[in-house]
């Protein structure tokens, strides 16, 4: 099995997938939709199997890349490499785990060119495990950039009224950082002679990059992983975009995309541009800090709940880069729960509204109201969702703060004080949506035949409870997976700062 | 034996609340009070065995998080200190639940509040039985989420999901503080097990380390973060607003969580790092300050609500004050003695004014009420015991612990112990006063004799539409569901002080207490206690007598009075009627502002600045741009392509400008 191409399997089987949509889902559009929807999951569940064939392969003791794969490709130097270590591995699970889920909620919410929405979903995971896989760095871009086209196509043909100016937002936002991040990849190779990332942390160990290009191209990288994150103040592409969104388009933007940032901070910048890294510390802090502070009081304050949970993302991944760029063990590890919780989670509290969304065709917080007496399985999920966003101990939300506030505790108690803060503002946000949404006397006529979950939607959520669940008890499995993956980043990124004080030392010595 | 104990709630909880349609109320309430009680009974042998027999033990269950040296793991830490809490949870919490059987038997969600009740057992059991910060800390939130969830319990009401929300979030600023505590002890001792960080405490005491940017004493820093969180918990002043207004939830949880068990899990956690804060005098002065504040401070308060579970909710308060100030005076024995009796006598208190809401229709308004003393004969006997074991007469069961409290805080001999001495000799008075003022309200004079009239309730009260539930003939004792639970509880409000007060604070208490509580040799302030002079020992039970006899002059001799005095001194009556305006404070300064901000933020900060210098901005002048220069069709696909293009030729120009050649 070991000889299997699994990465190349687990990145190119959704493909497959929807050519198979192209050439065979034809016919009627019952018939064919029917088709669509039936090719989809099974390949989407048939590449989960695959992932965790991958974990189950996967050796958490080597800190290196796994499951190796290897073709010559453009030039000499950049091949088309595939390899997960303990840093990657997990968000190829995370993907291919959501994404059955996505075509399951799509189920009946979309009935219009459901052929060419199938189609769209699959590229775009396709293109996401990509991202997790590439060790090459032009593969990478590829991956990276290539799957916004799929999600501008889902927010811009499925999604609400104003989806126009929201994939033009998007795509303004993301432009920017893209540009820069190929540039970045060309000077890189220019230097190394290649694009291969085990090639390229390899010179940053042995040589490294001078010490103002570093901070040219941390500041390069920075531009493209910080709109992703999205960081603040480059965020508010992110409100709009889910708001308008289709439910699963959301869902994948939130559990997956946003991840591919903080995935580029640990992949690319830590690495390889450890000088920079360490240099820029103060400002990803201080943007950190903002996020979780000012994101929060903007959530408060929301009356449409796609847009608070939106704004609520936002602050919770300021916990991830705060983590991050704490350099700690416990900082590091804790951001990377946290995105794999943020992944769950925010995806289960988008796939919420998307419930009740279905049923009233409406967003707006004030709409609702005393769900709970019609609805009591979905106010069960959504109190679990939403109790595990303002990580409550026992969930998978809490792990992930706490070792993040722990790291940063460490190195700045002031940066762990500010962030707290954010905790107690979750709670208040969250729990005051909670309450308008599903407490109260159930007044609004429509709502008094609103029906509960239907089995489809529980097979949806059952598997978000239990995760959100099993990472918040025992999370050992997932931090086991990257225990010497992140200490060997650490160690590389201790080693490195070494040398180039040490380098700056003998400078200093000559010049004198 | 112990798992059991801990896990048995957690499996009746879901039970009930996954299947209590199938099981139905009866099967509800069945599966879940076996299995409480069960655990009760199985605690008591517990405490026999770790309390009296000195066999303390720890149960490893399995890992939890570990992340670098950051390790931590599931095990239950049975010693003397969770032998008692263990009785205490248990035992109430069995009491509880079947006392809500009747209580709550006309409510049609009988299966989510009994499932909501063994949820709250089994994380107070996880509190108690914590052998770790993190672990304590779960505990400590999961209490937290089952107190939101039982306030909110009637979910329909807004003041209920106001309080609800209200609870969890003021619990949550206590618990920042708690969180910041775990981060500095992990910080400090790299370590955030209880046996590993109390090991070495006493290396610590005296150094200091960098926190927000001053030098400070480490274990002074630490104990006092940690204490913000048992404020919260504990409704200490500042963060006590949330307590009076848990209110809304039903009775029972206000006995169980808001008066026996949750709340004196601040005082819990003062006694479990009672090793690290015997270090830290200066923030056990603190302690002793906030606490003998908050006692006095409760019971001013008290004097002037006319709820009937108001009153009992800030003598909750008040009472706890005590409870933290004896743990400040280092007499933390005292301190989990009094929160023994207290769960005794205040849920038996809780659980009578239960019987008497239930009697009236959930009428709680004590100036309605009056004369019940004919129809509840049972229920007053029952109030008189609460009461006076509340107000600590002998022999009663407060009596034994509020002494040696009073007692101890003389004894220290310091400022701070002078102050809560006189405030909690003060407060003693208040607690009496208010206690009987409740009991000649509810019980004597004639039915609604002081029902609201012209300018006494600001908040102006629909008075006719309860004037009709006080009909006489409709007040009828409880049903026995409700008050064999009554009659176990007075029993220990009578007796627990008598029984108990040589293992918690007597001879015999280092023996009971073991490792479980250190007190270093120069502090023994219980030792010092017990060599008062006689009039420190008597002021107590003046003080209570005191009390007693005014409320009897002001509301039974002359009836009148009370309403004069509100009268002449209108000031000061609604400042104690409006709680010395903490919540409009609150209101004021932090709610509004962040409301005000929140919005600021998004329409200026991201609507205006961000998007107006951003996208929109730059989307505005590239589409314009685009009009100008190309008759193409804009697709999007197309932009991002035509982008990547200039990209590649501004990269390409850089490239050759600045020579880099590979």
């Amino acid at each position: 099995m070991n000889d299997w191409p699994l990465l190349s399997l687990v990145t190119f089987l959704p493909l497959v997938g929807a050519l198979a949509i192209f050439a065979f889902a034809h016919g009627p559009k019952e018939v064919a939709d029917r088709n669509a929807r039936s090719v989809a999951l099974m390949t989407t569940t048939l590449t989960f199997l695959v992932s965790l064939l991958i974990w189950a392969a996967f050796d958490p003791r080597n800190p290196d890349f796994q499951l190796l794969e290897q073709r010559a490709w453009l030039a000499p130097g950049i091949a088309y490499a595939m390899g997960v270590d303990g840093i990657s591995v997990l968000f190829v699970v995370l993907t291919s785990f959501l994404m059955p889920l996505c075509i399951l909620a799509s189920w009946e919410a979309i009935q219009t060119r459901v052929r060419e929405y199938m189609i769209a979903f699959l590229l775009l995971e396709t293109m996401m495990n990509g991202v997790f896989c590439a060790l090459d760095a032009v593969l990478f871009y590829l991956f990276f950039e290539g799957g916004l086209i799929p999600m501008f196509l889902i927010i811009g043909i499925w999604g609400g009224q104003r989806r126009v100016y929201s994939s033009f937002k998007f795509f303004l936002y993301t432009l920017a950082g893209s540009v820069l991040l190929l540039l970045a990849f060309i000077y890189m190779y220019y230097q190394v002679g290649s694009t291969d990332i085990r090639e390229l942390m390899r010179f940053a160990r042995q040589t490294g990059f001078g010490l103002e290009a570093q901070n040219w191209l941390w500041l390069a990288l920075f531009a493209s992983f910080a709109v992703k994150m999205p960081m603040w103040p480059v965020h508010t592409w992110l409100p709009d975009a889910h708001v308008e969104a289709p439910t699963a388009g959301s869902v994948i933007l939130a559990g997956v995309l946003l991840k591919m940032g903080g995935y580029g901070f640990i992949r690319f910048s830590m690495p390889m541009l450890p000088n920079a890294s360490e240099f820029f510390v103060p400002l990803v802090f201080a943007l950190s800090i903002i996020a979780v502070i000012y994101t929060s009081l903007v959530a408060l304050m929301q009356e449409d709940m796609k847009k608070l949970i939106a704004y609520s993302s936002v602050a919770h991944m300021g916990f991830v880069t705060l983590g991050l760029f704490t350099f700690t063990t416990q900082g590091v590890e804790g951001a990377m729960i946290q995105m794999l919780s943020h992944g769950v989670v925010s995806a289960a509290l988008f796939l919420c509204v998307g419930v009740i969304y279905d049923r009233m065709h409406s967003r707006e917080i004030a709409r609702y109201g005393g769900l709970v007496y019609r609805m009591p399985v979905y106010a069960f999920c959504f109190m679990v969702f939403t109790l595990a966003s303002v990580g409550l101990p026992g969930t998978s939300g809490f792990v992930g703060e706490l070792l993040v506030l722990v790291g940063t505790f460490k190195v700045n108690t002031w940066a762990a004080l500010l962030a707290s803060t954010g905790v107690v503002l979750c709670a208040a946000y969250m729990l005051w949506l909670y309450r308008r949404v599903m407490f109260g006397k159930l007044e609004k006529a429509d709502l008094m035949h609103i029906v509960d979950m239907n089995r489809r939607e529980i097979a949806v959520f059952a598997p978000l409870v239990a995760v959100t669940l099993w990472m918040g008890i025992y999370p050992k499995p997932l931090l086991e997976a990257m225990h010497s993956s992140v200490a060997l980043l650490l160690e590389q990124h201790r080693a490195a700062l070494k040398t180039a004080a040490a380098g700056a030392a003998g400078l200093a010595q000559l010049g004198q | 034996m112990y798992v059991a104990i801990v896990f048995l709630p957690l499996f009746a909880s879901m039970l009930a609340g996954f299947f209590g349609r199938l099981l139905g109320d009866r099967g509800a309430q069945l599966i879940t009070c076996g299995a409480v009680s069960l655990a009760a009974l199985l605690s008591l042998y517990a405490f026999y065995d770790v309390a009296i027999l000195g066999h303390t033990q720890k149960v490893q269950l399995f890992e939890w998080i570990d992340s670098g040296s950051f390790e931590v793991a599931w095990a239950l830490r049975i010693d003397q200190l969770t032998a008692v809490m263990l009785v205490v949870v248990c035992g109430v919490s069995a009491l509880v639940h079947i006392y809500s059987i009747g209580y709550m038997a006309e409510d049609p969600h009988i299966p989510r509040f009994m499932s909501y009740l063994s949820l709250f057992t089994f994380a107070m059991l996880m509190l108690v039985t914590a052998d770790n910060l993190v672990q304590l800390f779960f505990g400590w939130e999961g209490v937290g989420l089952a107190s939101y969830l039982l306030i909110g319990f009637w979910y329909e009401r807004p003041s209920a999901n106001a309080a609800a929300i209200k609870a969890f979030l003021v619990n949550r600023i206590g618990d920042f503080g708690f969180a910041l505590g775990i981060f500095g002890v992990f910080l400090v001792f790299d370590s955030v097990a209880f046996d590993q960080v109390f090991k070495s405490a006493p290396g610590m005491a005296g150094r200091s380390f960098e926190f927000l940017g001053w030098q400070v004493d480490i274990m002074t820093t630490l104990c006092l973060l940690l204490f913000v969180g048992a404020m919260g918990k504990s409704a200490q002043v500042p963060l006590h607003t949330w307590l009076p207004d848990a209110m809304e939830g039903p009775t029972p949880v206000s006995a169980l969580i808001h008066a026996a068990t949750m709340v004196t899990a601040g005082v819990f956690l003062v006694a479990r790092f009672s090793p690290m804060f015997e270090y830290a005098p200066n923030a056990l002065a603190v302690v002793a300050v906030v606490g003998a504040f908050t006692a006095f401070f409760a019971g001013t308060i008290g004097l002037a609500q006319n709820d009937i579970k108001r009153v009992i909710a800030y003598s909750t308060c008040s009472q706890l004050g005590y409870m933290f100030f004896a743990a400040g005076v280092h007499a933390y024995g005292a301190a989990i003695f009094h929160l023994f009796t207290h769960a005794f006598f205040k849920a038996l208190l809780f659980l009578s004014a239960g019987a008497v809401i239930h009697a009236m229709h959930h009428e709680q308004d004590m100036r309605i009420m009056g004369g019940l003393r004919h129809h509840l004969k049972r229920t007053y006997v029952l109030f008189w015991i609460g009461s006076l074991a509340l107000a600590g007469l002998p022999f009663f069961a407060g009596y034994f612990s509020k002494d040696i409290i009073l007692e101890a805080a003389w004894a220290v001999h310091t400022g701070v112990g002078n102050f809560a001495f006189v405030l909690g000799l003060a407060a003693a008075v208040l607690t009496a006063f208010y206690s009987w003022r409740l009991i000649f309200m509810t019980f004597h004079g004639q039915p609604g004799a002081r029902a609201p009239g012209r300018a006494a309730h600001p908040h102006g009260h629909d008075t006719h539409g309860h004037g009709s539930h006080g009909e006489a003939h409709a007040i009828h004792e409880a049903p026995p569901v409700m008050m064999i639970p009554l009659y176990i509880l007075a029993l220990g409000a009578i007796f627990a002080g008598l029984a108990f007060s040589d293992y918690f604070v007597g001879a015999g208490r280092e023996a009971f207490w073991g490792e479980a509580i250190k007190v270093l040799p120069e502090n023994d302030s219980i030792e010092a206690a017990h060599h008062a002079p006689l009039w420190v020992k008597l002021a107590p039970v003046a003080a209570g007598l005191i009390g007693i006899l005014a409320a009897w002059y002001g509301y039974i001799r002359r009836p009148g009075l009370p309403g004069e005095l509100a009268h002449t001194h209108a000031e000061a009556y609604r400042f104690l009627l409006n709680k010395w305006y903490f919540d409009e404070i609150y209101e004021f300064f932090l709610v509004r502002p962040a409301k005000w901000l929140g919005r600021l933020l998004w329409k200026g900060g991201d609507g205006r600045i961000i998007d107006g210098f951003g996208p929109d901005g730059i989307a505005a002048s590239v589409l314009d741009l685009a009009r100008r220069t190309s008759l193409l069709q804009t697709g999007f696909v197309y932009h991002y392509a035509f982008a990547m293009l200039i990209g590649v030729a501004i990269l390409v120009t850089w490239y050759f400008a600045t020579g880099h050649g590979g």
